[in-house]
């Protein structure tokens, strides 16, 4: 994965996977550290499940043995002098961290995680999601219930509604100083 | 968030056309989103997707994802079911191949023989 919020969209498919009503992405950035939290209430795991869950090996699906998502997440922020943890409680939900040191050379950038987000938003309509970023500049917290009570059963995905969630989205990072390329 | 109220005048101007459209006839495209399509640049083409849908105002079109399709190497795979007519599975699909695919495709009618995968595999064989 050559971006971080690639990484971040691929975690978001196991809590979908995992039965989640409720996502929440939460970027902060500190000084050099980039900080990546993703919590669901999805189904959990059991703690024996979880000891091995960034295994390559290790995979839920049926369809073959390998699952990289997390294992690669895990190498890309350990690769770059960060840190990853990931806890989980069976029927409650699980949160992935993962620091990302931003000066160091092997550090991928953030990316489109508008991009990664707006997507995630409208293909997965039954899903809520808080989006927060913390830069420099502020904070910044998208919330989609908020948005869809606005809504009162318009769709996501309408075309005025998807080009004012990625106009609203590039405004607000811009305005906390954040990058949003 | 910036402004609610703007997600208002839209949900005005948006209730009327949408009540028209219960019916079944909507085209949907999925893209393939596990690890591989991610990898394989999975993402800018369901945004260009998005975008076009949403720029050319396309009504009863849908853009959604699905998880691996089982052919990762010919990731980013994006499968069309258009009413009445059979899936068409693109592969190795790239952001400037999107327009392509929604103007003859999806508003005209007519498969993009070159980009699919049966084309793609014949072609290999050779």
């Amino acid at each position: 994965m050559n971006e971080i919020s690639l990484h971040i969209l691929d975690i978001l498919q196991n809590s979908i996977k995992a039965g989640a009503t409720l996502i929440s992405v939460s970027i902060t950035l500190e000084g050099t550290m980039l900080r990546v939290v993703i919590t669901d209430n999805g189904c959990g795991m059991s703690s024996e499940f979880l000891q091995k869950v960034c295994d390559p090996f290790v995979t839920t699906r049926t369809t073959r043995r390998v699952g990289l998502g997390l294992p690669l997440f895990k190498a890309g922020a350990e690769g770059c002098g960060g840190s990853f943890e990931i806890t989980s409680k069976q029927g409650e939900g699980t949160t992935v961290t993962a620091v990302f040191d931003t000066a160091n050379i092997d550090c991928p950038p953030l990316g489109d995680i508008n991009g990664t987000m707006v997507s995630q938003f409208i293909c997965h309509e039954d899903v809520d999601f808080i989006y927060t970023y913390t830069a420099d500049g502020g904070r910044m917290e998208f919330d989609t219930r908020e948005v869809k009570a606005a809504l009162g059963g318009i769709p996501l995905s309408s075309p005025e509604v998807v080009s004012w969630m990625r106009d609203s989205l590039r405004d607000e990072l811009a305005g906390i100083g954040a990058d949003s390329n | 968030m910036k402004s609610i109220k703007e997600l208002e005048e839209i949900r005005q101007r948006t209730l009327n056309s949408i009540n028209m459209r219960k019916d079944n006839k909507n085209t949907r495209i999925v893209v393939g989103m596990a690890t591989c399509g991610i990898a394989a640049g999975a993402r800018p083409v369901l945004l260009k997707f998005m975008d076009e849908i949403s720029q050319r105002k396309l009504e009863g079109v849908t853009v959604s994802q699905t998880g691996c399709i089982g052919v990762c190497r010919l990731e980013p795979i994006v499968e069309v079911y258009a009413p009445d007519s059979e899936k068409v599975t693109y592969v190795k699909v790239n952001p400037d191949m999107v327009g392509r695919i929604i103007t003859d495709h999806i508003v005209n009618g007519k498969v993009v023989e070159e980009y699919t995968i049966g084309y793609h595999e014949s072609g290999e064989n050779k």
